[in-house]
């Protein structure tokens, strides 16, 4: 009774806070791995059962948040649990759990240094997550946004290498330049916008619905929040991801196919459905500029894929990729192309953390990083390469696997909004998908191993090897029982009239 | 006790300034506490009167008790209120950090009057900011730039020298500048009590068209410009800065141009009324907001490829102290909020840049950005400071300088100049550049590079480093200073 009194008004304080605490016992066990890394485990597990019983809490109906400091009149830090958040919330904090597991094999197979700092600015990144997952105003997910930017540095110039110096530049350069040129004036024009009583809240529906600012200034402040965004992916804003593949595979893995690219995706739709409102962007037209450039990001981001040789970026340009469905489904305005978007979040996360997983796997165990390297891989490592191929079937968007759903719904809200160009968007883009996942998967299953090599099976160590068997059989179940995470998105794009 | 405060702010401070130099003689163990308990008296007197003068209570007292036209007068508001608590803090903060420092820095014999002439610039800033005479502004300011060229001219190097040299000849024309536009004021008025000046303004609106009132004003702020290093007046600014003892540095660097950028903001409200600005000569306010954006935009552009730390912040204040004047020049309630949070706010961060780069010359002799790899290995506390100061420097949310720049963006927002907006981002985006360009060396050093900072400093230096670094955390989450702001504003008369 008391933690539910407690998690009514500081629940995503106290899911926030968890993450913090674990930091210092991190810092604190830096002398001692074990400790260190069972810290580590445990305040995933404890962050990711306080969503749950957040979610919980809010499917009964539980309005939970409050406000934390009020910087300036209709700007404060505050928090408050609603459908996109908590979904959000779920994916980021769940998956930690198993990139903890999947990290402690890794890490050590690889006798990298520096890991207490590693772990510490993983506990942090979670934190921002969730403090932006239930973030109830615009300013407090910039906040979180810009944490989440500047914790992931370390991780991303982890090696300290020349190449990790040059990456982890143009990673910083690219989000916080973006954040600082186009979402901050965005913050100052949808704030104006209010007139005599500013504010920056999420309210389902928009919050400028009924703004009296011109259509010239809110037209410019979506297309400016959105170009801040820039931890979405979308062309041409993009070539951060590519370069942040320096980090270690855990890295790339849970921040740059989940955390922080979902952050911005996560953003945009926020942008979409609680600031502006559909009604509000059918009216003003712009959202018609981000279908073109999600759609032209799908196939382009696809086509580049397609000519790398090396496994991580060829896996991060799928990314960029799939990022723009989800931009795709908030842009087409369509409740069912919404909840697709949304929806999307959720299921890419799990198969792309799976690929990484399988890439990352494939390095520690052989030291392979080319998609020309992997002949025979599938006889040597065959749990980990279903579990690539599960991942691929998933991107591709067939059955039995998770994304096949939001891909289904995405079809739908195309011809509800009778934009049939984007239709062939999807299909040019599934064979493009298909043309460069399925060649790997050949590769490894049918392909001999090449003369001189060792054939016996030889797996990563089996943290790995755990961590991308739980995504891939989450990828599948999810195929099978998507409703926990398609009854949120309906809630967020009020597919079945279930607006929250 | 509270009656007699403002003028016990200005003396306390200055009689501890003429006893030190002969107490020294006495017993040398005596400048220290004195100098610190002289300081801590302001600093309390200040605060104290801050909190009193909330909810439009100004305080006014006449010096000897002659009637106000007569005599001297002093007036605390919300809006000097502010600033003298910055002086006050700024410089107990200063002589509590500088122990260290100047025992590096400067031979004994100068020591005892080095505290000297610090109190008595201490005396000067406060004097400017508290008086409510016009001429006795004047000689406040006379006082403040005296004992600054000392206190530049101590440095160790001979270009100190030079640099305290150049800023007396410029400073001196700075001082003329205003004197002959108090001249011109009074021979139209014939008045020195801003009160009584103002009340003339707002009686008579056809003062503004006189040509002597506005060559007054034009001296006046051109004057004012080159004190407060205003671009492209900052010339004597980045030498002075740099080559400086690194204690003056942290307290003329966190206080002198923001003192006279207050003095502008005095001069606008209290003595020639706002009018002056909108009907009287637009084309001063036209000027002075260009070149508050070419001080904005080029200030931290020159900062990115400087190599001495101390003329990084030099040239970043440069860019500072032009959004103090934006904020003024937008006359409008949150442009003003902006402008007059950041003098608290750039004291906070500047000051613990400072503290920063004075121990930094504790420690390696000189201030090279270069020397500072590795400071997080060697000293975590001092490389935090940096890093919260920094991050309130590029308007991080959560900082301080985020809401400076938020109420300015916004004020240029409500009153149409939509080119600020862009102006300011540009500035935070450059500020970025340099400030990430510390940090990596701070905390991303290659490991095989061996830290020349050896160790941390002691406390006495630490501490002061971290109260400023927290206060840009403070100001930036908890929102006093807006609140200070606003009371500020509603005593100048802007309406809310």
């Amino acid at each position: 009774m008391i933690l539910a009194i407690d998690l009514i008004t500081h629940g995503p304080l106290l899911s926030i806070g968890i993450c913090l605490v674990g930091l210092l016992g991190i810092v604190a066990a830096r002398k001692a791995p074990n400790v260190r890394e069972g810290i580590s485990l445990t305040t995933a597990i404890a962050n990711f059962v306080i969503v749950l019983l957040l979610h919980a809490r809010f499917r009964a109906g539980a309005d939970i948040g409050g406000t934390l400091v009020e910087i300036v009149p209709g700007v404060s830090l505050a928090f408050r649990v609603d459908a996109l958040g908590i979904l959000f919330a779920l994916v980021a904090s769940g998956l930690w759990i198993v990139n903890t597991l999947y990290s402690i094999g890794y890490m050590r197979a690889h006798h990298e240094p520096r890991q207490t700092r590693f772990y510490s600015c993983f506990a942090i990144a979670i934190a921002a997550c969730m403090g932006a997952a239930f973030s109830s105003n615009l300013f407090s997910m910039f906040a979180f946004y810009e944490l989440l930017t500047i914790c992931t540095y370390p991780l991303v110039i982890h090696a300290e290498t020349p190449e990790a110096r040059a990456g982890a530049k143009r990673y910083v350069t690219y989000l916080l330049g973006a954040s600082i040129c186009f979402l901050l004036p965005a913050l100052f024009l949808i704030w104006s916008a209010g007139g005599s009583n500013p504010t920056l809240d999420f309210v389902s529906g928009g919050l400028l619905a009924g703004s009296e600012a011109s259509h010239m200034t809110l037209g410019a402040a979506f297309l400016l929040a959105v170009a801040g965004l820039a931890k979405c992916g979308v062309m041409p804003f993009h070539s951060w991801l590519p370069a942040a593949m320096v980090a270690p595979t855990p890295v790339s893995a849970l921040l740059h196919a989940v955390a922080v690219v979902k952050m911005g995706v996560f953003g945009v739709c926020r942008i979409v459905f609680y600031v502006f409102g559909v009604d509000l962007l059918a009216e003003l037209g712009v959202a018609d500029v981000l279908v073109v450039a999600a759609c032209f990001t799908i196939v382009v981001a696809s086509l580049v894929a397609l000519v790398q040789d090396n496994l991580k970026r060829r896996l991060a340009y799928s990314t960029i990729s799939q990022l723009s469905y989800i931009l795709l489904g908030a842009a087409l305005l369509a409740p069912a192309a919404g909840l697709a978007g949304v929806a999307h979040i959720g299921f890419h996360a799990v198969s792309k953390i799976t690929l990484f997983f399988a890439a990352g796997a494939i390095y520690v165990a052989l030291h392979k990083t080319k998609v020309s390297e992997l002949d025979g891989v599938g006889r040597r490592m065959p749990i980990t390469m279903t579990a690539f191929a599960i991942g691929s079937l998933s991107m591709i968007g067939l059955p039995p696997a998770a994304a096949a759903v939001s891909k289904w719904y995405l079809v739908e809200g195309a011809i509800d909004a009778g934009r049939f160009a984007v239709l062939v968007v999807i299909v040019i883009s599934a064979l493009l998908n298909a043309a460069y996942f399925l060649p790997i998967v050949w590769r490894a299953f049918f392909n001999p191993v090449p003369e001189g090599e060792e054939s016996g099976r030889h797996e990563a160590p089996w943290p790995c090897v755990a961590a991308l068997s739980i995504t891939a059989l989450l990828t599948v179940g999810l195929f099978f029982w998507p409703d926990i995470i398609v009854d949120l998105a309906a809630q967020v794009a009020g597919y079945g009239g279930g607006a929250d | 006790m509270l009656q007699h405060l403002p003028v016990l702010t200005i003396m306390v401070p200055m009689f501890a300034g003429l006893l030190v130099p002969l107490l020294a003689r006495v017993h040398a163990g005596i400048v220290r506490p004195l100098t610190i308990g002289a300081l801590g008296f302001s600093c309390f007197a200040a605060i104290h009167m801050l909190l009193h003068v909330q909810g439009g209570h100004p305080i006014e007292y006449a010096m000897g008790g002659w009637p106000i036209p007569t005599g001297i007068g002093y007036r605390v508001d919300g809006l000097n209120a502010m600033v003298l608590v910055m002086i006050a803090v700024i410089g107990l903060l200063t002589a509590l950090w500088m122990r260290r420092s100047i025992e590096d820095e400067l031979p004994a014999a100068a020591r005892p009057g080095y505290h000297a002439v610090l109190l008595l610039a201490c005396t000067g800033f406060l004097g400017i900011t508290i008086t409510a005479d016009i001429f006795n502004l004047y000689v406040f300011l006379e006082i403040a730039s005296i004992t600054s060229y000392v206190l530049i001219a101590m440095g160790r190097r001979r270009q100190a020298l030079y640099a305290g040299y150049s800023y007396l000849i410029v400073g001196s024309i700075g001082a003329t500048f205003i004197l002959l536009g108090i001249g011109h004021l009074y021979m139209r008025t014939g008045s020195l009590a801003m009160a009584d000046i103002l009340a003339q303004f707002q009686a008579n609106p056809d003062l503004y068209g006189m040509s002597d009132v506005r060559m007054a004003f034009a001296f006046l702020v051109v004057g004012l410009a080159i004190k407060m290093a205003l671009f492209p007046l900052h010339g004597w600014q980045p030498g002075a800065y740099t080559h400086a003892p690194s204690a003056s540095s942290l307290f003329i660097a966190a206080t002198s141009t923001k003192v006279s950028a207050y003095a502008l903001y005095r001069i606008v409200f209290s003595v020639f009324g706002t009018e002056v600005l909108v009907s009287g000569l637009p084309p001063v306010r036209d000027a002075l907001l260009a070149m508050a954006c070419a001080a904005i935009v080029l200030g931290p552009l020159i900062a990115i490829s400087q190599g001495d730390l101390k003329r990084l912040l030099a040239y970043s204040s440069v860019g500072q102290i032009g959004y103090i004047v934006l904020g003024l020049m937008l006359l409008d309630e949150r442009g003003l909020t902006g402008g007059i949070i950041h003098f608290w706010n750039h004291a906070a961060a500047k000051g613990a840049l400072f503290c920063v780069a004075g121990a930094l010359v504790l420690r390696t002799g000189a201030a090279r950005v270069d020397d500072l790899a590795g400071l997080g290995r060697r000293a975590p506390w001092t490389a935090s400071a940096v890093t919260v100061a920094g991050c309130s420097m590029v308007g991080v949310p959560l900082t301080a300088g985020f809401l400076s720049k938020w109420y300015l963006a916004t004020g240029a927002l409500a009153t149409d100049r939509l080119y600020v907006v862009p102006v300011l981002l540009a500035s935070s985006g450059l500020t970025a550049v340099y400030v990430w360009r510390i940090l990596q060396k701070v905390w991303f050093a290659p490991a095989d590079v061996e830290p020349r900072v050896g160790a941390e400093v002691p406390w006495s230096m630490r501490l002061p480093t971290l109260v400023l670094a927290a206060a840009c955390l403070v100001f930036g989450i908890a929102p006093w200073s807006v609140e200070f702001a606003r009371d500020a504003i509603a005593a100048l008369g802007i309406a809310p």
